[in-house]
Order: structure tokens, then sequence, then C-alpha cells
């Protein structure tokens, strides 16, 4: 059996368990090492008028302070557009930005040093509002439309036609290792930098500008993140920034590593937005024409937001055709921390708002919504075109739902559910069915690139390099599977190695669920090169033909007939061939196929595949106090050929409960002064053990290799089964509306805590007394 | 000087500062780096060590129990005789223990840094002297301070059964209980001498304690440390002298009374659990959503009490059941009802110099309803935003001495006495709990804030009262 497709244990799981697998903040410190804090700007918008560091400077421990005047060159690490400096000029724009920063002797010291500032403002009053920003045309980018056939003459002649708005709370990352950098000056001015970090080159990238020094002498290392999820791909920066400064400044080792409360202050979260629709459909629930605004809020600056809101835009149609159909993507502008990237990348928000309209619609013409979801899938051969023109392919959701439908019993439950509240008065049950439709790969184009680097030692013995991330999803034990397939190699042969910008350069954030299509696929190309040399020595040595050679259980087999067969061990191979000059060490690169985008038309075929997934949820809430519990959800997600199913069923799981936690209790609160009020762990709640579904059923799909020509024909799994959990939004609103008799939709926003889930109880409740019954 | 073993090594602190953390001394000062820092104020369970401290309470030999703790609120003096486990400990001659195997069976970590805590609080399980289908039901109570972001924790509860299925197969291990006694032994010995160092005092009487605190009345009263703690950690403030209710035998003590329960200021949250469930009900449910193991091993009954957050959790079981406190300065001792001791946010009747004693808790009257609703956001580890405890005394239906005592409705926890008034006298029905509600709506002026909205906070205490209504009606 090939080691790819096998459920290997994580390469670091014995690291875990047993506390050796090294993170950024246990490297045993250097002599002398300095630990840097940040000043933070108390107010939300408004004018340094000035500052006084006098206090800060004279605390214990305090070596050096840096204010913006310090910086010495690039002051602006924005990665796409300009927008987010270092530190603060003049104008503040978020409640704790970073105004200066300290080095001290101790993480301690420094921490109490920065309270010690006396800063001057001139407040201006904070756009907190994104439905304000809406109105007042208040943009960190301008809009940007994607549109087909014409929906608002369709919107006129539907027969049917319904509006309405949902608002979608953001969500904080909460990585259980924050953020953290430590910096090292090097020989010539240059530095290494180990950092928690999705995007290394990046980093690299911005700390050359910051330090004014060439790309090539900066080096950052990552061994692997205490979780990342989005949030360590443009907002790992500072922190290495600040390090490196430092170590620049006073040469010696600098440490950044930010306290909770820190960095749910000072880094980006998902985006929150408020999404508007106007649906016309047929009698069966078919949608004819429909016009979104989606309107992401983006917080002070950029950042990611133009592709974010890009994503949901992409993302709106989820599993479903429409005919007409014209998306205003909005990037609003508020004076909050500015939002980032975070596992769907704005397409949960998207999708979020089409399974509302689905629900929607199947509300106002009393019917399932399952069978509506069927009624708008997309077809195989016509209604397959996405609103950006692309032609739907690899797309398994209707088998997913015929399977789904079976076997989570869903239509007897669904009668179960619908006597049990007719039966009791307080505690109602609702059950909802939703697909994934995900698309896969970057949206920007010169981002579907990878390169690895292969060593193989004298001895056998191999590293393998490549330029993805290790962030707990995995990478590396499947990039492993991948090469020691490749070879017949046993895993134990194949060290992983970090992720280091002097290994393999110019490579792209792992993110976009992209990390082993690209990476596995540039490590298959290197382990190919390889292989092939190793095959051409084999022919001058052996009176063979190639297809006599093979690489399978950790040996070389060289056979002209059985029984003449000669087995090298991998030390022998390796060593003869390094004795016979051949190079033993190979890149690899790869660049995905077929894609291509015109934004301007908003024309193309941006993704190479579809990842698809469903879910089936039952909940039950309690309308005297809105809580939730989650009684059942069953999963079924199509990873393609799985390369490492442990692996994956992993992401499912894992990425279902986190985006449970966003739609239900994760709630993200500022209070009018533009204060985060939800600034640890006490006040932000992540799902713990007891909010997994009572009963969870994971299962991936079987016999269903990539039509695509991914590695080992495997699909992406890292972000897609996050939205599984909007089966679990759905599946309230099911609940709410048996309080009418199914005869109102609740406008439920997300999450729905408790208090939202009361809130709309009693909206319900209410509209069902002052409206006659429309189903009995 | 604070003595402890880390394994079996003994280790002796004489010059660290008081406000020292166990994870900053584990990770800064033996560069241990295993246990690691998740949010630094207890809510995460990253930084879960384990501290086995000997028992002498179950008759017979001396035995040692295990508990886990968040370390990166525990201060290193409460190390004081007892033995530090953490990851690093487990695994023996490079052989994983259960837990850790069971794990990596499993897959239950994928970014691993989670891992360590969930391992230790695994083991904390494992450890337990209970038969296997018992600890098997408190996989989920013993992992409910314990935060993974990754996996969703399916695959760590597979873990936690499968570990203890093999600790079932591999019992009455005798090196194991021959390790054990020679720690026994040790702590035994260490603890002939109490903790001191400059700045951390912990006395072995209550009259040492009572004089040292009257006599330094800014020492700070460690008793727990789950919210002190925050202080060092959150607001970065030095605690440069505390005072440790920890080994004052006189704090411990639990008595039960005929109808009464007194508990010593010093009992923790999870010693009040075994003692008030099955005597009172609904606090089994209660405590076992106050904060996480991790936080139940450390807090104490006074501590939650002194500490008088305007939510509290056991001040409105505590005030609904005419709960008095003892309080002492010197040789001066005072009692007065719970309910008197509030004054104003976080304001108490406490003077300088004095401390909480012990808690006397009536159990509920014999013809009566008691019940308890805590609404919070998540279910585990969170704080309410709604707690109500109530007590109506019933005789042939008949409300008299009715107390409604709500968390998260006012400034300090709360009686809604008009309320009460409007049950007092009549039966119990819909009528009244409808005239209740609307009392509630006049007296009761929450505030909102990032846990719940006012209009929130007012409409579920008042659908409490329903709530307790339909429990009355079916019972």
């Amino acid at each position: 059996m090939s080691v790819a497709g096998t459920p290997i244990k994580h390469d670091s799981a014995i690291g875990h368990v047993t506390g050796s697998a090294q993170y950024v903040d246990d490297i045993e410190p250097s002599v002398g090492q300095l630990h840097v804090a940040i000043g933070q700007a108390s107010i939300a918008h408004g004018q340094i008028v000035s500052m006084d560091l006098s206090d800060v400077h004279s605390s214990e421990g305090v070596v050096d302070v840096l204010t913006f005047s310090d910086l010495p060159h690039a002051t602006d690490i924005g990665p796409v557009f300009k927008g987010d400096p270092l530190l603060v000029d003049k104008t503040v724009e978020f409640m704790g930005q970073p105004v200066f920063v300290v080095a001290a002797s101790s993480h301690r010291l420094a921490r109490q040093a920065v309270l010690k500032a006396k800063i001057n403002y001139e407040e201006l009053s904070p756009q907190l509002d994104i439905a304000e920003s809406i109105e007042q045309s208040f943009f960190v980018r301008p809009p940007h439309r994607m549109q087909r056939g014409d929906s608002a003459r369709e919107l006129e002649q539907s027969l049917h036609r319904i509006q309405g708005e949902l608002h979608i709370g953001g969500q904080e990352h909460f990585y259980l290792e924050g953020q953290v950098a430590k910096a090292r000056l090097e020989e010539e001015g240059g530095v290494t930098v180990w950092s928690s970090n999705q995007n290394p080159t990046e980093t690299q990238h911005l700390l050359a500008h910051v330090l004014g020094i060439p790309m090539h002498r900066v080096n950052v290392i990552v061994r692997r993140m205490g979780g990342g999820f989005g949030g360590k791909e443009t907002h790992a920066t500072a922190c290495a920034a600040f390090a490196a400064l430092f170590a620049q400044r006073q040469h010696v080792s600098v440490s950044c590593r930010l306290s909770r409360r820190d960095d749910m202050v000072l880094t980006g979260k998902r985006h929150g937005f408020l999404n508007r629709y106007d649906v016309g459909f047929d009698n069966d629930g078919r949608i004819t024409a429909i016009e979104y605004v989606l309107a992401g809020q983006c917080g002070n600056s950029p950042d990611l937001s133009d592709a974010i809101v890009d994503r949901a835009m992409f993302h709106c149609d989820n599993a479903y055709y429409l005919p007409n159909v014209t998306i205003d993507g909005l990037r609003c502008k508020t004076h909050t921390v500015s939002n980032t990237a975070f596992r769907g990348f704005g397409g949960p928000q998207g999708m979020m708002a089409m399974e509302t309209v689905i629900d929607a619609i199947a509300f106002h013409l009393g019917k399932d919504a399952l069978e509506v979801r069927r009624n708008n899938f997309y077809g195989e051969t016509t209604r397959n075109v996405t609103p950006y023109h692309q032609t739907v392919n690899t797309f398994t959701v209707p088998l997913l739902f015929d399977q789904l439908e079976a076997s989570s019993q869903y239509q007897s439950r669904r009668q179960a559910i619908r006597e049990f509240n007719r039966e009791n008065a307080v505690m109602k049950r609702g059950i909802a069915i939703t697909p994934v439709k995900f698309g896969i790969s970057f949206t920007v184009k010169h981002l579907n690139q990878a390169g690895a680097l292969i060593h193989i030692y004298s001895d056998g013995s191999v590293q393998l390099n490549h330029g993805g991330t290790e962030m707990g999803q995995g990478l590396m034990v499947k990039v492993q599977q991948i090469v020691a397939s490749e070879l017949g190699m046993s895993l134990d042969r194949i060290a992983v190695m970090a992720t280091r910008t002097d290994k393999v350069p110019n490579t792209s954030a792992t993110a976009a669920s992209s990390g082993t299509d690209l990476n596995g696929m540039a490590a298959l190309k290197a382990a190919q090169t390889l292989k092939t040399r190793l095959v051409d020595y084999l022919l001058e040595r052996h009176d063979v033909q190639a297809d006599q050679i093979t690489f399978e259980n950790d040996r070389i087999i060289v056979s002209a007939d059985k029984v003449q067969a000669r087995a090298y061990t991998w030390p022998e191979l390796a060593d003869a061939a390094y004795r016979d000059r051949v190079q033993l060490s190979a890149t690899g690169y790869y660049r995905t196929p077929k894609i291509h985008y015109d934004r301007q038309s908003a024309k193309g075929h941006p993704f190479f595949y579809y990842a698809n997934g469903a879910a089936v949820s039952e909940v039950q809430i309690d309308t005297l106090t809105g809580e939730t519990t989650i009684l059942r959800s069953d999963l079924l997600q199509d990873v393609g050929r799985s390369i490492n199913p442990a692996v994956d069923k992993g992401q499912v799981e894992g990425g279902f409960v986190q985006g449970a936690g966003w739609l239900t209790h994760e709630e993200l609160c500022w209070d009018d002064k533009g204060r985060l009020t939800t600034d640890g762990p006490a006040t932000y709640k992540i799902p713990a053990i007891g909010d997994m579904p009572h009963q969870f059923n994971v299962d991936l799909l079987k016999d269903s290799p990539n039509e695509e020509a991914t590695v080992f024909h495997s699909k992406a799994v890292g972000e897609p089964p996050l939205m599984l959990a909007m089966s679990v939004f759905s599946a309230i609103r099911d609940a709410v509306a048996s309080l009418a008799n199914y005869s109102v939709f609740p406008p439920l926003n997300a999450p729905a805590t408790p208090e939202e889930v009361l809130r709309v109880c009693t909206l319900v409740s209410q509209a069902a007394k002052s409206t006659p019954n429309q189903h009995e | 000087m604070i003595r402890f073993l880390l394994d079996q090594e003994l280790i002796e602190l004489t010059s660290v500062s008081p406000d020292l953390t166990v994870l900053d001394w584990l990770r800064i000062h033996r560069q241990r780096t295993g246990t690691k820092e998740g949010c630094g104020s207890g809510d995460c369970g990253a930084c879960t060590v384990v501290l086995a401290s000997v028992d002498e309470t179950k008759g017979g030999q001396p035995q040692l129990s295990y508990q886990s703790i968040n370390s990166c609120i525990t201060f290193v003096g409460a190390l004081h005789g007892k033995q530090l486990i953490t990851v690093e400990s487990l695994a023996t001659d490079g052989e994983l223990h259960p837990v850790q195997q069971c794990m990596v069976n499993e897959h239950g970590s994928q970014c691993g840094f989670c891992t360590p805590g969930f391992v230790m609080s695994l083991y904390a399980l494992y450890q337990q002297d209970a038969d296997t289908e018992i600890l098997k039901t408190k996989v989920e109570q013993a992992l409910g301070g314990n935060l993974c972001r990754c996996t969703g924790y399916r695959p760590i509860i597979q873990a936690a059964e499968n570990a203890l299925d093999i600790k079932e197969s591999a019992k009455d291990q005798p090196e194991l209980s021959a390790k054990e006694s020679t720690t026994i032994n040790k702590l035994v010995q260490i603890n002939e001498e109490p903790a001191s160092i400059v700045g951390f005092y912990q006395p072995d009487n209550l009259p040492a304690f009572a004089t040292y605190l009257q006599n330094n009345p800014t020492a700070r009263i460690l008793a727990g440390g789950t919210d002190l703690a925050l202080e060092v950690t959150q607001q970065m403030r030095d605690l440069p002298s505390i005072v440790s209710v920890n080994a004052v035998p006189e704090l411990k003590s639990i008595q039960l009374r005929d109808n009464h329960i007194e508990l010593g200021a010093a009992v923790t949250l999870n010693e009040c659990m075994s003692v008030l469930q099955g005597r009172i009900p609904g606090s089994r449910e209660l405590l076992l959503r106050f904060g996480s193991d991790q936080v139940r091993n450390q807090g104490t009954i006074g501590g939650n009490i002194g500490s008088a957050s305007p939510i509290g959790d056991l001040p409105p079981l505590l005030i609904a059941l005419h709960a008095n406190i003892t309080l002492q300065k010197g040789d001066d001792v005072r009692t007065l009802a719970l309910e008197d001791h509030y004054l104003g946010y976080r304001q108490t009747t406490l003077q300088s110099g004095e401390f909480i004693r012990s808690v006397s808790i009536p159990l509920p009257a014999a013809e009566s309803h008691f019940s308890v609703h805590k609404i919070s956001k998540r279910t585990d580890d969170d704080i309410s935003s709604v707690c109500l405890a109530v007590h109506l005394p019933m005789h042939n239906g008949v409300v008299n001495n009715a107390r409604l005592a709500f968390g998260g409705m006012a400034a300090t926890p709360v009686r809604a006495k008009d309320a009460e008034d409007r049950l007092n006298g009549t039966k119990f029905s819909q009528a009244s709990v409808l005239q209740a509600q609307q009392a509630i709506a006049m007296e009761l002026k929450p505030l909102s804030d990032a846990r719940a909205s006012a209009a929130y906070r007012l409409q579920v205490a008042q659908n409490l009262l329903q709530r307790v209504l339909l429990e009355v009606q079916s019972s």
C-alpha cells in the first residue's frame, strides 16, 4: 500500500504531546535578549497633539523606545495597498493602534513600561457602524460589480419577489499561540527572524523595506504555528518588524510576543458583513433573478479586503445557478482594527447571504428548503455558468445531498421534529441541510505557484523543504507522504524541515486551502526529478529497461528478470550515486494550470476546481432564554482522493466546530468609543468541549478522485468545511420558525447568540399573533 | 523558603517575587517550555499543570491527590509542599504515558499548542482514584477549561476514553505505588516547615493568619487567586505582599449540621461541589459550570464572595438560601447575612485587616422549591449574563418567605424583593408569576455589556420565573 492515502499521524504529534515541539517563544533566549511591548492609542479616531514618553524611558528595564520619527526606512507594512503604518505618525485610526514600541529586559517590564506614556489627542468622532459607512460611501477601496444577464428587468417580471438583509458578525481567530517573532542580527546588516507566520516571503519582503536592506539579507523561518486560520497571513509582520528594528538598533536578539489581550485588540479579524438581497423566483422556488449588495466591514485600512470582498462575491451563488445576477461588493471603512484573512476569506459571508435567500424563498412558498435547494443546484450541461462566467466543474453537491439525506434520515427526522414542536411549548427543534461549493485557487493569479527543494544525503536520508507553512493543518505530513510515495521510501527517512525563505524563495502565503495542492505538487516534481536522475544512473550500471526499476518498500529494485533482481537500500544507492557524481538535490516548481480572470470585466475561470461538502444539523432552542444546543450534525465532505484521511477528517471536524462558533456564540462587541469590549477569552467565547454536537457523524465522500489533475487527485480541505456550519444557523432559523407554525421567516442575524435567538423568537411569536396563520 | 518537588527534584526558592507565576517560573526561570501561555488569564487551559499533594483525609494510608491548575494564574507560593508535574514529566524512558499515546493515536493534536494543557488535564483525570466508568463520565468536566481551536474536540474525547480503558487494564501496578510512596515521604518532610519568602506568607493556623492580616492590612489575601492573579497578568500590577489562606486548617473546615452547612472560606469550589451536591438541588449543575476544573481546584468560596463580582455565581445561590458569613479581624468576629455584605460594585463591608472566615448555608426548607438557573453565551467556562437562584418555601401551595436572588442584574448580587412580595402569601401560579415578572421590570435595572444587553437580561430574568413555574407544575 502506498503511504499516500493512509491515516499517518501528524509529523509533530509526539512533539505536541510531550511538549518538545518548539514554538517561537520556546526558543532559548540569547544573552542580553530584549523584549518588545507596544504602546497603544487610547482613542479610535483623532490626532496626536503631544506625547510624553519620559516615564516610559525611565521605567525599569527599558533599553530603547521607538516612535514613528525613529523609523529608518519604509513606515507602512500594507501587504497589497498602503495604509498600515507600523506606528502612528499623527492620525489615529483605531483604538489600540500602535503609537510607540518599547524594548526592555523582560516581557513583563516592557508591558509595564508602555502603560506609563502620556499622550494627548484631539479626538474626532469615530465611524463604527457599517450601515453608516454604506450610507456615506466611506470605503477603503472602490466598489466592484459582477454581472450576468439582466437582473433588473427579470426582477420586475418575476412571479415572486422578496427583499431582505442579513447582518453577519466578524470572528476573532483565537489561534492558541498569539503573534510572536524573534529577530537576530546577522553579518552585513542582515537579520534572521523566527516568526509564527503563514506568509514568510511577504514578511521578508516588507522587512527588507522597513530595514532598508535587500531581501537576500532577510531570512524568515517558520517551523510551526500554534494555529493561524488566516490571522498570520499579513498580521504577523508587525511583530517581526518591531523585533528586527530593535535588533538592528541594539545589536542583540529581540523577541516580540503579544499578550492575548493585545493580540485581540491589535490584530485583524474576520470581516463582519451587511448583506442585502432582492430576489425573484418562480413557484418551484427557482431563482430567476437576484441582486446583491455585499458590504464587508474592512476596518481602517485595505489590507486584503479587496480580495476578501471579491471572494464573498464569488461565493454568494454557493451551489446554485443564478440566471440573472448583479452583485455589488462594498469595502466599508470603520475606525476599528483592519480586518484580514480568516478561513474562508469572505466566502462564508457570501454563502450565508445565499443560504439566507434560499431559506427565505422556502418560507415564502411554504416548501421544505431542501427541495428549494435542489431546484436551484447548478446543472451539469445547462444552468452551469457562475456569475463570473466560469463553467462549473467538479461539482459533486447533488451526489452529496443524495447520500446525506439518506444517511442522516433527514425526512423522518424532520417529521419527528415537527411532532416534537407541536408537543413542546418551550423547547423547539429545527433541522437543515446546506451545501458548500468553494472555489479553489488564489483569485490573484500570480499567487498560484510554489517551490520545493529536496536533498538526498549520501546516507540515504532526505530533507524536504517547500514554501508551505505548518499551522496544524497537517501540510507537512501530507507533503512528506507525497514524496515518500513517489520515491517508494519509508516516511521516517524524510525529515520535514522548517519553512525558510533562504531555502525556497518567492513563495505564496499558506492560505486559500492551497497548501497541499501547490506545495505537494512542487515537492512531487522535485522528487520526480531526483527519481529520474537515479533511474538514469541505474540504467548506466545495469542492463535493464527503465520500467524494470521500481522504487517501493524503501528499496530500489533493479530487475531484468525475477531471478537476477538487485535490490538497493537507500543508503547503498545514495552513496553509490554520490560517488558517481549524480546530483542528489533538486528543486520542484508548480503553477496551477487553466486559471485566468479579468477583474475589469469580472469574467474568467478563476478557480481550478471546486471543493464540495454538505451537512445536516439538528438543534434545540430554549425559547425562554434563547440558548441553543446542537443535537446532531452529519457532515459529508468531498476531499477527492485523500492523501491522509485522518488529517482531512480533522480539518472537516475542526472547521465545522469553528464555523459553528462563528455563527452562534462568538460575538465581537465594541463600545460607542470604539473600544473592543470582547478583548479576552473571558468575554469572547470560542467553542469549548461541550459545544460539540451531541451526536457528530463525519464522513469523507468515497471513490471521488478529483477530475482535475491535482496532486494524487486530492481536493483542498482547509477552508471549505467551516461553511458546513451554515446548517446549524439554518436549523436555528427552522426552530424559531416553529413558533409561528413556519409562516414567518425569522430575521435571524449572525451570530445567533442566546440574545439574538430570543430577540427573533419574540419577533416571530408577535408576528404569529398579529397575522392569520397561512399554513393551517 | 518555598519548597516543592518538580518531578522528583527538590526545589527551594528563596529570592523570587511573591507574584511570580508558576508558568513564568517554568518557562523563564527553568526554560521548561512545554507548558504554554495561551491567554494568561486562566481561560484557555494551555498552561495546565498538575499538582500532587498528600491527602490524608481518606483514612488508612496517605494518598496522593492530583489536581489540574492553570499555571498562568498560580503564584509559586502555591507550590509549597506539593509536587509539580508538567507535560515533560509524563513520558518515561522514551515511552509515552497512555494519555499521550492515545492523543497521538487518535490524531488529537493539530497545531499542538493547546495539547500540553489537554494532556495534563487528562493526566489529572487518569490519576483520579475512581472507577473507570465513573471517570469516563467526567471527561467533559475535566476538559471543559481547555480550549482547542483546531480539532473540534472529538478526537480528544476519543483519546480520553481510550486512555481510561488502558488504565482499567493496567490496574494496581506495584512499581507505581512504590514511586508514589517515595513522593509522599518527600512531601511530608517538606511540609514540616511553612512557606515563607519576602512578601509571601502562608501561616498554618488561624490566630497567626488573623494577627498577620491585622498588622499588615495592605497584604493581599490569596484565597485561590484565580481573580487576584489577573491584576498581575492582565493589569501588570505588582503584588509585593501576599498572605495565603491555603495552609490554615480552620479555614478549610467543612461541617455538616442538621439544617445547615458550615464551610471555611478556603474550601475550594470543587470541594464545595462535593459537599453541596445532593443537599442543595441544582448546586452540582451550577458548580460544574463555575469556571473550569482548573479554576474550581484553586478557587475558594471565600474568594468568590470576597471578589464581590456583580455576577458571582455562588452568591445568588447562597443569598437565596439566606446564608450568613462570619468575618474576623484580629480576635473580633462578626456575622451578617451575605446579602448585607454587598454595598455596591465591588464594594463590601469588609474592613481593613478583616477577612471572611466562614459561610453558613441553611439547607432548603423541607416543603419548598429550590432551583438555580445560569444563562451564559457558552455553556462551559463562561460567566453568567443572568443567574437566578430561587427558594420558595410552600405550605399547601402557598408561598411564604420567597427568596429570588439574581446575579448579573445589578452592581451586586441582589434579591428582587418586590417580586418576592408578589409571590408571598399566594399560591404559586401563572397569575402570581406575572405579577412578580412585572415587579422585576420595575425594581431591577441591569447594565448592557459584552455579555448581554440590559433588555435581554431583564427579559430572561422574567422568563426564568416562568421556567420556575413550569418546574413546580411538573414536579
